[in-house]
């Protein structure tokens, strides 16, 4: 019975986050005492519903860009032909993670101006790092023995890269994108201050016009997002390593 | 000798002659707003100096394109990189007309490009002379001499961005102050609160979970929000509390910053403290009880020194996330460097917002490299045993 319980609260969280973005004004009379008197207690400016559908895009777009990206040089740089290549990337990941969020939002507007771009530029970059850290260590540290079988089996490199590196290394792939994902939905409210369409828009103008529920419920519907979708990743994670049979 | 290729070296190349052919060196706007007018490495320098950059350039690219010492490779680089560095600076003295307050001159895309393939070159030098930790502080040391000087010397005076300092050298200081003391200060409360809360996770299993749990939801919270979230309450102490007010606690400003990034700094600290001490061997554990130690030596004596590696580990994750975040802490009127970049992003003036990200990122990088040396050269127990 107890095992059931994370799984329903998190099913609760989702209706609640649903209703509330469906029908955000039946919450009004919960968020009203947060704010003064005659301020709007519910984001008035917008669709919430538009805003957080937006929100999911930008960070959806910009984190299948950066898997694909990210996996690709991954693979690049474990195949004989990019070794060259291992000792440097490891470095540039480790370099790319002290360059801070709004740093390269804020750089990327010159190149590209205001709006959905630098955002997405600064996502994808950010998001990056940690898919192809994870994706690395999972190349580089695959079991020997079944390394060693497979090549004894006759596969050719590429049947060996598609039918046996890859999906072992799938759960760990998984985790850097669940972690990539979640930085993306907060750093993706940063975007708003590059005139982003993000649920960023809800928090800034709360902290405009010093509006508590305004923020609040900005804020809330991105923990909630980052919450059930970093829950979503962890359980698909698992099934994988489930499957596999790895521990 | 044979002569072989360096494969990255080709792509050095490729991307250097990118940014030699086809993109503008410098840009020489009639003000600090308007666009303006893009000038190749031949047309921002006198035909001496231009020449000069593009022959050393083309020998630095040569260096990078064969297999040769990383140490000639790393010299190529630095020799670069200087030579880039003081060419914008020239670039926008002689660009500028004489007498003209107004113009503006900026590093434009060929700068960064040919900055980014020559800073490549050198950090793949440096990944494979492997310098021990003492040295690369040292690098970093003589970098940030270099960059020192060039500032003292006023040879960069003519760029934009120093027109931007110029007007503001003053409120420059003090944000870069509130900027350090936010991301330490708040640091070195986080790492005061959450060594005694991981030593207690770590001993109560029961606590574990539950503080872990809640600390990770933290995280998920956006930081703006989290921010925001925060003046209510400090509002709300400031108004009832007595003397809190007269502490600086206040609504808006530094206060709900100061509590947001160390809300976000707990958990990596807790987390890795619980490891680390975790990772303690058993059997230091045995050889401690045994010998006859308290409760308390042991964990100062043993298991504290071996889980440092891993604590440290924790404080560099929190010491540059926390750079990065204080920008974020000028929408709330907390200061730092992003008073620059929200600033310029609303006035759209880019080399304003230059002003605020260069010096964040180069706070955050050699707080880094720093701390990494730190951690390499703790991470060696004295007996030759490897703590990790």
């Amino acid at each position: 019975m107890k095992a059931w319980m994370p799984v329903i609260l998190r099913g609760l969280l989702l209706v609640l986050l649903v209703a509330f973005l469906l029908s955000p004004g039946s919450f009004e009379p919960l968020l009203k005492p947060l704010v003064q008197q005659n301020a709007p207690a519910i984001y008035n400016q917008g669709s919430l519903l538009d805003l957080t559908l937006q929100h999911l895009r930008t960070v959806f777009a910009a984190t299948l860009a950066a898997t694909i990206i990210a996996i690709m040089l991954a693979i690049l740089v474990t195949r004989p032909f990019g070794a060259e290549f291992l000792p440097l990337s490891r470095s540039l990941v480790n370099i790319g993670q002290t360059f801070p969020p709004v740093a390269v939002l804020a750089l990327a507007v010159p190149a590209v101006g205001f709006g959905e771009k630098p955002t997405l530029i600064a996502l994808f970059l950010y998001g990056l790092l940690p898919i192809f850290e994870n994706t690395l260590t999972a190349l580089t540290n695959l079991p020997r023995s079944v390394m060693e079988a497979a090549r004894g089996a006759g596969m050719t490199d590429l049947q060996r890269l598609m039918k046996v590196e890859l999906p072992l290394s799938l759960p760990v792939m998984v985790a850097g994108i669940r972690l990539s994902v979640t930085i993306s939905l907060a750093t993706a409210t940063i975007g708003s201050t590059v005139a982003a369409k993000t649920l960023g828009e809800v928090i800034i103008a709360g902290l405009q016009s010093n509006n508590l529920a305004f923020i609040l419920q900005g804020g809330l519907i991105v923990g909630v997002l980052a919450v059930l979708i970093y829950d979503g990743l962890s359980a698909i994670e698992r099934l994988l390593t489930r499957r596999l049979g790895i521990t | 000798m044979r002569i072989r290729f360096d494969k990255l070296g080709i792509v050095i190349a490729l991307i250097a002659a990118c940014g030699v052919f086809f993109s503008a060196f410098a840009v020489l706007k009639p003000n600090r707003i308007l666009q303006g007018q893009a000038k190749t490495i031949l047309e921002a320098l006198p035909a001496w100096a231009g020449w000069g950059l593009l022959v050393l350039l083309a020998v630095a690219t040569a260096i990078a394109l064969f297999r040769m010492s990383p140490w000639l490779k790393l010299t190529a680089a630095a020799a670069a990189l200087a030579a880039l560095t003081i060419a914008i600076g020239y670039a926008a003295s002689f660009l500028t007309p004489a007498g003209n307050s107004y113009a503006r001159v900026s590093p434009a895309s060929g700068f960064w490009i040919l900055l980014f393939a020559f800073a490549l070159l050198a950090a793949d030098a440096l990944t494979r002379l492997q310098p021990p930790p003492w040295m690369r502080v040292l690098f970093l040391a003589i970098t940030g001499g270099g960059i020192a000087l060039l500032l003292i010397s006023g040879s960069w005076d003519g760029l934009s961005i120093m027109k931007e300092y110029g007007g503001r050298a003053d409120v420059f200081w003090i944000e870069a102050g509130k900027h350090v003391t936010l991301a330490l200060g708040s640091l070195f409360a986080a790492v005061l609160a959450g060594l005694p809360l991981g030593i207690l996770c770590h001993r109560v299993t029961w606590l574990r979970t539950g503080v872990l749990n809640t600390l990770n939801l933290v995280q998920t919270i956006p930081s703006i929000a989290l921010f925001g979230i925060l003046i209510g309450p400090l509002a709300w102490i400031a108004a009832t509390v007595p003397g809190a007010a007269a502490l600086g606690i206040r609504g808006i400003g530094a206060a709900p910053a100061f509590v947001a990034l160390f809300l976000y700094s707990l958990l990596p600290v807790v987390a890795n403290t619980v490891v680390g001490l975790a990772g303690v061997p058993p059997e230091a554990n045995d050889a401690a009880r045994g010998i006859g130690m308290t409760d308390r030596q042991r964990l100062f004596q043993v298991e504290f020194p071996l889980a440092l590696p891993v604590i440290l580990t924790a404080i560099r994750i929190v010491l540059v996330q926390n750079i990065g975040m204080a920008t974020i802490a000028a929408l709330i009127g907390g200061g730092g460097f992003g008073v620059f970049v929200f600033q310029g992003i609303g006035q759209t003036a880019m080399d304003l917002v230059l002003l605020g990200a260069v010096p964040t990122v180069a706070l955050a990088f050699a707080a880094a490299v720093m701390l990494d040396a730190l951690i390499e050269a703790n991470s060696r127990v004295p007996n030759g045993v490897s703590a990790a």
